[in-house]
């Protein structure tokens, strides 16, 4: 068994122990809601929409859900509980993106460029700087080369934070100190990483609220002067979302969006009882796919996404699909 | 744009004209807008149903629809309910009467407790005359310590660290110092820990149990969705927080969180943490956060933002031309452009009650800004000084230098003269109060 399979599953364990504390009530709820029904009522609907607002999924991105089983239960007739389940699982599953080709997610994958390239984003404190840690060290455990840039020079302390992880993950790292151009350590960065020949690099930004202008043209600039160095680059654009975020996230995810160009999600903080709903409606309306989660503060806690998982978390059921 | 709740409830309520009296029945499609409103704002879901039950009790008794105007009336009761959940009266920090007072911040990680920290510190050195000391019980984030050095120095406030682990003794030291000092006032900065680590739980419940504070906060996102009521509920178990402190409302969250932290702990929200500044931190204001969640904008913040943006002399000076009428077209690019660094204009207009109606539908991007640059850069700098001298023959070459027609310039200047009058008659009365007409008045359609 190789090193990653075993952490996978260590992993998964640990993300399903979370998850079972988090879950309990809801899946009981959804047993209640379905038990003994050959037919969906309005009361089961009622029920159903009460999990999917509860979990963040958002009221707009609900109804969607609710319409669509609603259209093909009216299609199907008698729907049985199992069905219904699957149907739903189904409905979900379809409203997140896979991953593409080009930007894989798995950390031994080979990657078209090297360099490749990826820029972190985000609004304050979603967890961008522990996560860079996280993926140094999994690309790193997986063979890599890997170096990062600490591009957010504005918060106090930030890059003494980063060259912690860096320490941690036993990988290199470019900065400049606090107050440094942000643009310039990313340039850097890059140039670094083509003339040591490093196979990622991985470049922190500052946390930024996604309504603030000037401080969103600084990233678009950020990732402007990175194309300078390497075609292409940065070849993947993160934007990490707080799983405990409700709907705000939408907004940043749509600001961030047409500054830089997301390729993909990062769903923080899936350790505690948040559900990180939210992600379904932004993968289906940026058309991006979740990437990696967040589960915990350790060098370790970080897991692939993987949608059937975690539509069966969301419904409490470690069992997957057929 | 945020959606406007009240004129929502407006179109719900007309449906009921005719009729006499309101009933269960005919008032579920206004409740129901005002549930999925609340929703939308991030409002807990069982939050939102009680909510609802409680309004829709009120105004089955309140003859509502016999008022002149339905909506408005209405659209009240809801407000006056929100902030009247939120906590009608300010309540202020605990202070112990024997120094020092000990405050201890708690939360989840990335809430914005460190940031928070410095902020009070400097809040309680400047506003109450206190001499504080900052005690850095983060012992686990990579450079948490060097974030709170960083900031201390920034406002010159002392800080107490270890090299140990042990959050415990920090705090404890911490106090002692406090005492050795006399300094008059401790906060401790704790990490960020989730609700549901037992082992970390029962950590920052032995800090107090070691200290004793005299308040206790808790610091919560304001973008934080439906988990907010377990957060809260588990450190209240937990610690049994004095008061809540709202951050990051300098986004464009609706902040709906509140309502159930309010509603399901029933602890004061004591301030509202608005930048990443040290200076951005202020009491909270209820009123302010239910027209937020109701998306009814928020003026004060919207002015707050300005603020940040136009140092005071400088609207010292912009209040001087205006009132003795110099206000020029040269200081109207300037505001322009100020207003553009602001952020996303359309936001911006958001935050203004009434905004959204004054302008009828209309889009407002960036880009309306453009012409309106485009023909005033046209201008010599005479003609910006004094719109006077725009004669037939100079507005037409205006027009052609920026690429417009001579109606768009007639238009401006015509609008450029309202607005004047308008912001005299505001400079007068002394206030937001009218924004809305005056944003009207801007040029910003064609
Ligand atoms: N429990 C848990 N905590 C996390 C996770 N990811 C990050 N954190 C914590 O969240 C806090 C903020 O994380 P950072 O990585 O500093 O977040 P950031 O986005 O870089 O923050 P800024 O740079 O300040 O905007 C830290 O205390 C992290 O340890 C996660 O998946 N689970
Ligand atoms: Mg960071």
């Amino acid at each position: 068994m190789s090193w990653l399979e075993k952490l996978g599953l260590k992993k998964k364990e640990k993300l399903e122990q979370g998850v079972e504390k988090s879950r309990e009530g809801l899946l009981n709820k959804l047993g209640r809601a379905f038990a003994g029904k050959t037919e969906v009522d309005a009361a089961t609907l009622d029920e159903l929409e009460d999990i999917l607002i509860s979990s963040d999924v958002g009221v707009k991105t609900t109804v969607e859900i609710i319409d669509r089983i609603e259209a093909r239960v009216a299609r199907d007739k008698f729907v049985t509980q199992q069905e219904l389940q699957g149907m739903l699982r189904e409905e979900i599953v379809a409203l997140l993106r896979e991953h593409e080709s080009g930007r894989p997610a798995a950390f031994d994958a080979a990657f078209d460029h090297k360099p490749h390239v990826i820029l972190v984003v985000g609004v304050n404190g979603v967890g961008k700087t522990t996560s860079i840690g996280k993926l140094a060290h999994m690309y790193k455990q997986a063979g890599k080369r890997v170096i990062l840039g600490a591009a957010d020079t504005f918060r106090a302390a930030a890059v003494d934070q980063l060259t912690i992880w860096s320490e941690r993950a036993d990988v290199e790292i470019i900065q400049q100190g606090q107050n440094a151009d942000p643009a310039a350590v990313a340039y850097d960065t890059v140039s670094a990483a083509v003339a040591r020949g490093a196979d990622v690099a991985l470049i922190d930004t500052a946390g930024r609220l996604h309504n603030k202008k000037s401080l969103m043209e600084e990233l678009a600039k950020i990732k402007r002067v990175m194309g300078k160095v390497v075609e292409g680059a940065p070849h993947e654009i993160l934007l990490v979302l707080d799983a405990s975020t409700g709907q705000n996230a939408m907004q940043q995810a749509r600001a961030f969006r047409e500054v830089v160009d997301v390729t993909g999600l990062v769903l923080s903080k899936l350790d505690g009882t948040a559900r990180g709903g939210i992600v379904i409606g932004v993968s289906n309306e940026l058309d991006v796919p979740v990437k990696y989660i967040g589960v915990g503060e350790g060098i370790g806690d970080i897991q692939l996404f993987d949608r059937e998982s975690f539509v069966n978390a969301l419904f409490g059921e470690g069992g997957t699909i057929q | 744009m945020f959606e406007d709740l009240s004129s929502k409830i407006e179109k719900a309520v007309q449906s009921l004209k005719g009729q006499s009296r309101i009933t269960d029945v005919n008032i579920a499609e206004t409740i129901r807008e005002i549930r999925r409103a609340l929703l939308d704002a991030d409002v807990n879901l069982a939050v939102a149903r009680q909510f609802t039950k409680d309004i829709q009790e009120r105004v089955l008794g309140a003859d509502v629809l016999k008022s002149v105007q339905p909506g408005q009336l209405f659209t009240k009761i809801v407000y006056d309910e929100l902030v009247h959940v939120l906590g009608e009266e300010k309540v202020d920090l605990n202070v112990s009467p024997k120094p020092p007072t000990i405050i201890l911040i708690a939360g989840l990680q990335g809430s914005g407790k460190t940031t928070f920290a410095g902020k009070l510190a400097r809040y309680l050195k400047k506003e109450n005359n206190r001499n504080p000391i900052l005690a850095a019980a983060d012992v686990y984030r990579p450079a948490a310590i060097n974030q709170l050095k960083t900031l201390a120095e920034e406002i010159s406030v002392p800080v107490y660290s270890i090299d140990q682990k042990d959050p415990v003794r920090v705090a404890k030291e911490a106090v002692a110092m406090a005492k050795a000092l006399a300094l008059d006032t401790v906060i401790i900065d704790t990490a960020g820990r989730m609700h549901v680590d037992e082992a970390m739980m029962d950590e920052v419940a032995q800090i107090k149990q070691a200290i004793d504070p005299d308040e206790i906060l808790f610091v919560v996102d304001a973008m934080t969705g439906q988990d907010a009521v377990n957060t809260a509920k588990a450190f209240n178990d937990a610690i049994d927080f004095d008061g809540v402190v709202l951050t990051k409302l300098d986004g464009d969250t609706r902040g709906g969180a509140a309502l159930s932290i309010r509603t399901v702990v029933e602890k004061p929200i004591k301030f509202m943490s608005t930048g990443e500044k040290l200076d951005a931190l202020s009491p909270f204001y209820p009123d302010r956060l239910a027209k937020r969640i109701l998306g009814m904008g928020d003026v004060v913040s919207f002015v707050e933002r300005a603020q940040q943006e136009f140092d005071e002399e400088q609207a010292e000076k912009l209040q001087r031309k205006i009132r003795s009428d110099k206000f020029d077209l040269t200081d109207f690019l300037e505001q322009l452009q100020k207003i553009k660094k602001m952020g996303n204009v359309a936001d911006l207009v958001g935050m203004i009650p009434g905004a959204q109606k004054a302008l009828q539908g209309q889009e407002i991007s960036d880009d309306a800004f453009k012409p309106v640059e485009a023909i005033i850069q046209s201008m010599t700098p005479e003609e910006r000084a004094d719109p006077n001298l725009l004669n037939g023959s100079r507005r037409k070459r205006i027009a052609k230098g920026s690429g417009t027609s001579v109606k768009q310039v007639n238009d401006l200047m015509k609008q450029f003269s309202q607005m004047k009058k308008m912001m005299k008659t505001m400079s007068k009365l002394g206030g937001m109060g009218r924004a809305s007409q005056a944003l009207k008045s801007l040029p910003f359609g064609r």
